[in-house]
């Protein structure tokens, strides 16, 4: 893998091809927006959005699925397969396998294709098969296993697109090259704007990939604090929770050693979140190493924060972003009060909402259903 | 030469495989010896994981009977403890890097030593990574059992040649679990690795039949049985030795006889 990745980087035609379907099929560049009512709600520092929910499929995922699809088709690969938790990473997949012609399967654990049925068939109008994870306890760990069994049993035609900054070397590091997109045009667009660079990214952290490549194009610059944040679920302190990097130790798992919610025997814990796309009970090595060395900040963020911040960040901007994004817009929301006006946070709003309307709805109490 | 050099000393090895408590403690005492009555070389400890991603369904469900009566890898090595009072049969452990890791890979592969365990089998450690175990493990003069599929191609010569105690063929990709067809090349795959090591090879992954057993045989120097052993086990609960004694003698009596030389 590490030869094909790297010959790929340094083709200029491979580049060209990546940044042509990035910006003319993917809706790149993504916005950088000044959210100025929340700033004056909040009433502190500026508050700007990267805008990586209004790509096409509505996520951040896509910037690494086309990478990595191109990388597939440079290989004579003609199947991918993925995992996928909330079904952002599946869409993506089946999106730029059915551009590609490739055919294409999914993994998503049944807890998963329970509350995201409307991305399940979202996948499945795009001609993606879609399985879902029964083994374990059906999250998105489980669909990484399986896919991971899948790609083990039939490697000779199939390309396993991994969808967060997880696993053996070197896909952490390729999934981090694809997503610095969002930091390289996001560090362009603020110092366009403002003319210095921000104080602060915020970025949600699942296994991480929207947080690395938020945070890349930063991290060699001390002055700009880099802040993820994870799914607490019902608590940090609790046992239903994703909050890797405050609650987990160090562990080898899916590849990689990294950080992990284990028990003292080395087994993975369960974890929970009501967001699909955080609840991975590991986090990808990098976030771990930036933990270590304290260059960013890992915070937890519970389920009843996020599902606030979901509703705030409608009412104050119109703007319905993924639950997993608004674990980044509930820190924001607690860290802008109590900074300077003219400091600047730039908040990564990795997908839109839409998917998860049903479940706020569900999660407040609400009947939506006729 | 290593302990496990020796299981295929001037024989064709069967290799047989159960999850250690699984259903408890003590059947496993007696499963593991009565393998070794039938006929078994070696026997495969499985230590459950929560996540055996090499794994098929029978053995992810035998791990789970082993959880649910408290399996812990202390309790495992009392298991081996206890198995040792009654047999000599060379043992390995089969599991995932991160039990080892966090148990502490000198801790662990001393215990080993001391119980008798002469090999560690960890699906999810890629040759590349295993820089860290394998000094610790040869301190101990614990084998570290490389895993070479049917996709290694050009890596077999590094996984090969400074193998120890022998070398796990996995017959066909995938997870493990009975297969009624084998389509790998075989014949191919362990003529490929005998270019690089003497170390001997045994073929695992699908195997169940007596059939199976001599076929393979012949190719390799042993066969390696775990699924079909553990849906024994599965069947007979507590009581299932004289199932697994059977079994063993079938698929041994099965194997080639090398000639004496």
């Amino acid at each position: 893998m590490r030869q094909p990745i790297n010959e790929a980087k340094n083709d200029p035609k491979f580049q060209k091809e990546l940044t042509d379907l990035l910006n003319n099929y993917a809706n790149r560049p993504s916005l950088l927006y000044h959210a100025k009512r929340m700033s004056d709600d909040l009433g502190g520092a500026q508050i700007y959005f990267k805008r990586e929910d209004l790509n096409h499929t509505g996520a951040h995922k896509i910037n690494n699925v086309i990478g990595q699809a191109l990388l597939a088709k440079r290989l004579g690969k003609t199947r991918l397969i993925a995992e996928t938790g909330a079904g952002q990473h599946g869409v993506a997949t089946a999106t730029i396998a059915a551009l590609f012609g490739m055919s294409c399967e999914i993994y998503m654990g049944k807890m998963d294709t329970d509350r995201q049925k409307l991305n399940v068939y979202r996948m499945e109008l795009l001609g993606a098969k879609v399985h879902s994870v029964t083994s374990g306890s059906m999250v998105l760990k489980d669909a990484i296993n399986a896919a991971m069994q899948e790609w083990a049993s039939r490697v000779d035609d199939t390309f396993y697109v991994i969808g967060s900054a997880v696993g053996p070397h070197p896909f952490p590091e390729m999934v981090r090259d694809f997503q610095s997109v969002i930091s390289r045009e996001a560090r362009a667009q603020i110092l366009k704007e403002t003319g210095k660079l921000p104080d602060a990214i915020v970025a949600c952290v699942g296994g991480g990939s929207n947080a690395i490549g938020s945070f890349a194009e930063f991290i060699n610059d001390p002055s700009v604090q880099l802040i993820g944040c994870e799914a607490a679920g019902r608590g940090v302190d609790t046992d239903q929770t994703a909050a890797t990097l405050e609650r987990g130790s160090t562990g080898i798992f899916h590849g990689m050693k990294s950080v992990f919610l284990q028990d003292k025997f080395g087994q993975i814990d369960k974890v929970y979140s009501i967001s699909a796309g955080l609840d991975y009970p590991g986090v990808g090595p990098e976030h771990a190493a930036l933990n270590a060395s304290g260059r960013a900040q890992y915070v937890g963020i519970t389920d009843d924060e996020a599902v606030d911040a979901f509703e705030y960040i409608a009412k104050t901007e119109g703007i319905i972003a993924a639950i997993e994004s608004s674990h980044a817009v509930a820190y924001v929301e607690k860290m802008a009060p109590k900074m300077r006006k003219d400091q600047v946070i730039i908040c990564t709003l990795s997908g839109r909402g839409d998917k998860d309307v049903a479940s706020i709805a569900k999660y407040r109490g609400v009947d939506i259903n006729e | 030469m290593s302990e496990l050099a020796k299981v295929f000393q001037n024989k064709k090895a069967f290799i047989g495989f159960v999850v250690a408590d699984d259903p408890d403690a003590d059947s496993t005492v007696k499963n593991v010896v009565a393998l070794a009555e039938g006929g078994a070389d070696l026997v495969e400890l499985g230590i459950p994981f929560s996540d055996p991603v090499a794994d098929g369904p029978v053995i992810q469900e035998a791990d789970l009977r082993a959880f649910k009566v408290g399996v812990t890898p202390d309790k495992i090595f009392e298991i081996v403890a206890a198995i040792r009072k009654e047999t000599t049969v060379p043992l390995v452990f089969l599991t995932y890097l991160n039990i080892v890791f966090k148990y502490g890979y000198d801790k662990f592969c001393a215990r080993c030593q001391k119980l008798g365990v002469s090999g560690l089998i960890i699906p999810d450690m890629p040759y590349e990574e295993k820089g860290d175990l394998a000094p610790i493990a040869a301190k101990y003069a614990v084998d570290l059992i490389p895993l070479v599929t049917p996709t290694s191609g050009h890596r077999i010569e590094k996984i090969v040649k400074h193998a120890t105690g022998f070398i796990y063929v996995v017959s066909s990709m995938g997870v493990t679990g009975t297969r009624n067809t084998i389509k790998t090349d075989l014949h191919q795959l362990i003529q490929q690795i005998r270019q690089y090591t003497d170390t001997p090879t045994a073929i695992g992954f699908g195997v169940h039949t007596p059939e199976q057993a001599s076929e393979l045989g012949a190719i390799a120097d042993g066969v390696i049985v775990g699924s079909a052993i553990v849906k024994l086990v599965a069947q007979n609960g507590t009581n299932a030795a004289p199932a697994l004694k059977k079994y063993a003698q079938e698929m041994k009596a099965a194997l080639p006889v090398l000639s004496a030389e």
